[in-house]
């Protein structure tokens, strides 16, 4: 298991993670250890900078929104917390991790319209769409382009009219989406 | 209608007289012999001449009527599955034929049935699998289909064999060894008749291709369990040993894996055929048919299992003969396959109805019968479920309970099941007869009782449908975040996931199986974007078509340039802006709104919206960002593409650093961005602008094979002062800012393309050490670590992870 030690008395709280979690010890010893490459300070937590660190976020377009999101739940960031932060990304998206299995079927929980509804208001305003799509389309895409679909989006999945789009309009819109399964990530070992 | 039914009367009562002339034994028919004629036949009646040929049309022209007849009223089909009507009629056919003769000449032989009639129905549905969905769910398909198949067979038989010793069956002249054997046939689900059952009910796509797939790959299975268990049948007994059960075993693996391998070598032969097809384009569907049904006879040849060489040729070939041919060929065979196979169905299935009416079969054994029919069903029952608790503790998303009741329910016997039975041997099996019967009623029930509650047990429990409805804006743009965010948390977490295996034999597949196997224009073409592209010009060109035609001419479009004035003035603005760019694009139907009628307007207001929404769809599909997960590694040795990869990935890290700055920048000028939570001194704020340039180029994942040496990456610095002063910031390594970040480099980044951002460029130093750094930055683009290492500047490294300085 390279340098480290493989014992379980480095994580706290191994066990009563394991059982949250539902993860193997050797994989919580995998993202342990990831955990401390990743917190370059040795602060015992994490910061947004440590994640601005990861080339593969900057490659994101939306990298920068979900570290924000991540942040947003104001957890201090140690271990304990980062294990499950496969729990976070169940925040993010309700849906289930690798073992765990939610029974709740709206999988559009508040945690994704979080990636779109910056000032948390609730709503998804036009000028938060476009947002969004400015930083997923290409650089090809004119700006009148960008505003006509997100009329046409926000015209779509807005049932009261009032040219923003509430959560659950937007949960109504993506009910037809099968979440659950997009949403889940396998890993090798 | 009712002209088609009494047309179809009138045919049947011909069919009859056929019949009859044909059984009765010669005498009435003139032979072309002429060695007592007196005097020239004018006109003579040469019925032997054309027997057969002509029996075997009228057949197929019968059982096409029946489906005609059938498919009339669709109140009926909507709640009786057509098969079940199908062997209904084949019932009537089988009653009146009887009656006619008392004997019954036709029936399903099986030669015909699994040389003739099965190849089609397995070709189409190979060619038509979701090759993405099948292999995703490979794994449980294979543990049904294998597992599954031997605990049917098994459990069948031998729990007949306890109740036959129980005495349940009365007088049985059945063997232990002939009731595994009939086991053996009756546990195999067939693809037939699941098709046929469940393109009724559209049920969600993998329920559906779970128990399809099973279908199609416990072919392997029964084809060795049968063979196994007739060969013990014919050794008998005693001879039975260790040597032959262990032949037995051995033989699945050669069986199956031999049938997937003939299967596979067709599958590409047809594909390279179809590369070097392009002046026979007439004929190219040709191919395709032949070729796969020389890859079932093969197989059957090499007694390996012909279902899964013919099912593994379509789905092999699939992609590349798409690719290669001509585009009225794509069309000739998939209407071509889809015929045959329907057509082979309806035959199939008339067929058995009408071998039911055959007195020779009509053996009654209520214990035997009974029983079967309950064990067939409580097995599947308990096999299913069981498997799937197993596999549910491997699978990412499990399997619900209502889709396992589903699949369960789902396991429907058909011909093949028959076609085995009446290939028993009666001089081995003496109950032959009794097995055939029960076979048959066990098919009927099945097929027809099964088939009719199939839809309303959907219904009823609510299994997730299949979707058809088309995708929102925000559906798409939601499944992009969704992509983003997966490939983000991968990222965060250092772990390789499923996507890793998959992005290899992608890789594997585009740079060596494509090159090989589809032609030069067809690569380049497979660029998805540029499929839905296509796709929708030409939707758009047949609705010009339809539209034109309504209106009398397409006189309509020839009027481009003039501009459609709308009631809502917004839409139009954005309307007009978009068919201008969009205008090489597809146009949109511009007509110069003349005073007609309201409904006119209506109609080029929706077909304008709908325009716009299809603007709208396209520009998401042709723009959004691609996940790196989709991001593929193009390698065409005769072909220099503009990567837009690249530029995509160029573009989003522009972007992310640009908006970093932006954040920061802000911070440091004093104005908090809004969702920083963490708080950092303001010795830090300074140094937070290099910090995070030197940072994002550092190699993300730490065991990343890139090589990557992060320790010397943490140049020490004193404090810059931001954008403004590069001056202070003699320390700075350029090798940072000019580094090519590991991921770009891997992506064959030419380095003139790299972009550097424009702080970067803002700041680059330009002392006489750096310009010898640059030069070689051009040259070499991808072994970064090579030679960044070499220039390593002898400033101090602050060692930041202990286990990787050295």
């Amino acid at each position: 298991m390279g340098s480290s030690s493989s014992s379980r008395n480095k994580i706290p709280n191994a066990q009563e993670l394991m059982r949250q979690t539902g993860f193997s010890s050797a994989h919580l010893l995998r993202l342990h250890d990831r955990f401390e490459s990743l917190d370059r300070d040795n602060r015992g937590y994490l910061s947004p900078d440590d994640f601005e660190a990861l080339g593969g976020l900057a490659m994101n377009p939306i990298g920068g929104r979900i570290i924000e999101a991540f942040f947003s739940s104001g957890i201090p960031w140690t271990f304990p917390p980062l294990s499950g932060f496969w729990l976070i990304s169940v925040q993010l998206t309700e849906t289930e991790t690798k073992k765990e299995h939610s029974k709740s079927s709206p999988a559009a929980g508040p945690g994704s319209s979080n990636l779109y509804d910056l000032d948390r208001d609730g709503k998804i305003s036009r000028e938060e769409l476009l947002q969004v799509l400015r930083a997923m389309l290409g650089l090809q895409v004119t700006e009148e382009q960008l505003q006509s679909i997100a009329e046409r989006a926000i015209q779509e999945a807005d049932l009261d009219k009032d040219d923003a789009i509430s959560f659950d309009e937007f949960k109504k819109s993506l009910e037809k989406m099968d979440i659950d399964t997009k949403m889940s990530v396998s890993f090798l070992k | 209608m009712l002209r088609c039914g009494y047309a179809l009367f009138w045919l049947l009562e011909s069919v009859l007289l056929i019949c009859v002339v044909s059984s009765v034994k010669g005498e009435a028919v003139v032979t072309r012999e002429g060695s007592n004629i007196t005097g020239i036949p004018i006109i003579s009646f040469k019925w032997h001449h054309v027997e057969t040929p002509y029996l075997v049309a009228f057949w197929v022209l019968v059982s096409f009527l029946g489906k005609l007849v059938i498919e009339a009223n669709h109140h009926v089909t909507s709640v009786i599955p057509e098969s079940a009507l199908l062997i209904c009629f084949g019932f009537i056919l089988g009653g009146m034929i009887w009656a006619a003769d008392k004997v019954q000449t036709f029936r399903l032989t099986p030669t015909v049935f699994f040389f003739y009639l099965l190849p089609q129905v397995i070709l189409d549905a190979g060619y038509h699998m979701p090759n993405k969905l099948f292999f995703t769910n490979l794994g449980g398909i294979l543990v049904h289909a294998v597992i599954g198949t031997c605990w049917n067979a098994a459990s069948l038989g031998l729990s007949l064999w306890g109740c036959q010793m129980g005495g349940a069956m009365g007088d049985l002249d059945i063997g232990l060894l002939q009731y595994l054997l009939f086991g053996s046939l009756m546990a195999a689900v067939d693809p037939v008749a699941v098709i046929a059952v469940f393109e009724q009910v559209h049920v969600n796509d993998v329920l559906f291709i779970m128990v399809f797939g099973e279908s199609l790959l416990n072919d392997g299975v029964t084809v060795v369990l049968f063979n196994v268990f007739d060969a013990f049948v014919s050794l008998g007994g005693p001879k039975i040993d260790a040597a032959e059960i262990i032949k037995g075993i051995v033989s699945f693996f050669v069986v199956a894996f031999g049938g997937s391998l003939v299967g596979l070598v067709f599958g590409l032969l047809i594909s390279l055929l179809t590369r070097c097809t392009k002046n026979i384009q007439i004929i190219e569907p040709g191919f395709i048919f032949v070729l796969g049904y020389l890859s079932y006879l093969t197989a059957e040849m090499l007694s390996l299992s012909a279902i899964l060489s013919i099912v593994f040729c379509g789905m092999c070939c699939q992609k590349y003969i798409n690719a290669n041919m001509d585009e009225n060929s794509v069309q000739t065979v998939r209407y071509a396959m889809k015929a045959f196979a329907n057509g082979s169905e309806t035959i199939i299935f008339v067929f058995l109805g009408i071998s039911a009416i055959d007195k020779v079969i009509w053996v009654w054994n209520t214990g035997f019968i009974l029983l079967t029919l309950l064990f067939v069903l409580v097995y599947r029952f308990i096999g299913v479920f069981f498997l799937t608790w197993i596999l549910n503790r491997y699978r990412l998303v499990p399997l619900e309970f209502v889709d396992q009741v589903i699949m369960s329910y789902g396991g429907l016997r058909g011909a093949v099941a028959y076609g085995l039975a009446v290939m028993l041997d009666e001089n081995k099996i003496k109950e032959k007869n009794l097995m055939v019967c029960t076979t048959l009623i066990v098919v009927y029930f099945t097929v027809i009782l099964q088939g009719i509650t199939m839809k309303p047990l959907v219904m009823w429990l609510k299994v997730k449908r299949a979707a058809v409805t088309e995708v929102s804006l925000l559906e798409k743009l939601t499944n992009k975040m969704f992509n983003h965010t997966l490939v983000a948390i991968e990222d965060i977490s250092g772990q390789i996931g499923h996507n890793y295996m998959r992005s290899k034999w992608k890789y594997f597949e585009e740079n060596w199986m494509s090159w090989i196997l589809m032609k030069p224009s067809a690569r380049k073409k497979q660029d998805q974007v540029f499929d839905v592209f296509h796709q929708l010009n030409l939707k758009d060109a047949m609705e010009y078509v339809t539209e034109g035609e309504r209106r009398g001419s397409l006189e309509f479009v020839r009027n481009e340039n003039s501009i459609i004035d709308f009631k809502k003035k917004s839409e139009s603005e954005s309307f007009d802006i978009n068919n201008a760019n969009m205008s090489n694009d597809h146009g949109a139907i511009r007509d110069p709104i003349p005073s007609v009628s309201l409904e006119m307007h209506e109609q080029i207001m929706k077909a304008v919206r709908e325009a716009e929404a299809i603007n709208a769809h396209h520009l998401l599909d042709q723009h959004l960002y691609k996940s790196r997960k989709q991001h593929r590694h193009r390698f065409s040795r005769s072909h220099f593409d503009i990567n837009r990869d690249e530029k995509e990935v160029q573009e989003i890290f522009q972007r992310t650093m640009r908006n970093r700055m932006k954040s920061f920048t802000s911070a440091k000028m004093g104005v908090k961005p809004p969702k920083t939570i963490v708080k950092h001194t303001q010795k830090e704020q300074q140094q937070k602008p290099m910090k995070i340039l030197s940072r994002s180029f550092l190699g993300s994942e730490g065991d990343s094979a890139s090589g990557y040496d992060q320790s010397y990456m943490r140049a020490t610095y004193r404090a810059g002062a931001g954008i403004e002063n590069p001056a202070f910031m003699p320390d700075l390594d350029p090798m940072d800012l000019l580094q090519i970040p590991p991921w770009l480099g891997e992506s064959e980044l030419d380095s003139s393309m790299v972009a550097l951002s424009h702080r970067a460029q803002v700041d680059l130093p330009r002392t006489p050490s750096n310009l010898r750094r640059l030069a070689p930055l051009r040259i070499s683009t991808r072994s970064t670590a090579s030679f960044t290492l070499e220039n390593i500047p002898d400033t101090q490294h602050a060692c930041v992870f202990p286990q990787n300085c050295n």
